[in-house]
């Protein structure tokens, strides 16, 4: 597994499970309360901070477990790496949109910051899962 | 639409013949990671035209000695 390939695992991994510790948070503050009343600010960027710190931590556990193990990135990771953020770019326009319809419906700060971090992850996921597909499979011709 | 490539290689031939060749140090020779080369020789991976001469560079031949694209019915000539 090359360098690039075990970076495109730790943040997709990062981003499922960063998303999903910020909805455990999250639902656990709910106490009957309606979602909008909920105090999601700190949640949202302590998790959001952590998750990239995690993510630093985990290249940085990895590459001191196999000191040896080459850092060579090269042509065909430029191009997977360029796949993927393609792929899951669709999401951030989505996200960008849809927080641009919701302020001027003005809806509730909680459902906007909500949907776009929504987006964000779902755009990490979707391109970090064709990163590691294109990988094992190969790249495909268009 | 996604497709696999059509282009052939005759790299792990190539390698063998000339020393029994590693991919790694193939892999160095032409400035790429041993995973890249293992794709190119199993045709998950088709190379730039650049990459491609250089590893019929290494092996000292011409490039369709390393790399084969199969004619089919309805193409130009």
């Amino acid at each position: 597994m090359t360098h690039e390939e075990k970076r495109a695992w730790i943040r997709l991994v990062d981003a499922v499970l960063g998303y999903a510790v910020y909805l455990v948070l999250l639902l656990n503050r709910v106490d009957g309360r309606p979602l909008t009343d909920v105090p999601y600010v700190g949640v949202m960027l302590w998790t959001i901070g952590a998750g990239v710190l995690a993510a630093i931590v985990a290249e940085v556990v990895l590459a001191a477990a196999s000191p040896g193990a080459s850092r060579v990135s090269d042509a065909r990771d430029r191009q997977i790496g360029r796949l993927g953020d393609h792929v899951g770019q669709a999401f951030v326009a989505i996200g960008a949109v849809g927080a641009m319809l919701m302020a001027m419906a003005e809806w509730d700060r909680f459902w906007i910051a909500n949907v776009v971090y929504l987006c964000f992850t779902l755009s990490a996921t979707v391109g970090g899962v064709a990163k590691v597909v294109i990988y094992r499979r190969g790249v495909p011709e268009w | 639409m996604v497709k696999p490539t059509r282009v052939t290689n005759s790299i792990r031939a190539l390698r063998f013949a000339h020393g029994e060749m590693t991919q790694a140090e193939l892999a160095e020779r032409i400035g790429v990671t041993r995973q890249t080369l293992i794709a190119i020789e199993q045709g998950r991976y088709s190379p730039s035209l650049e990459m491609a001469f250089k590893i019929a560079r290494v092996f000292r031949t011409p490039l369709d000695d390393v790399f084969q694209y199969p004619d089919s019915e309805g193409d130009q000539p």
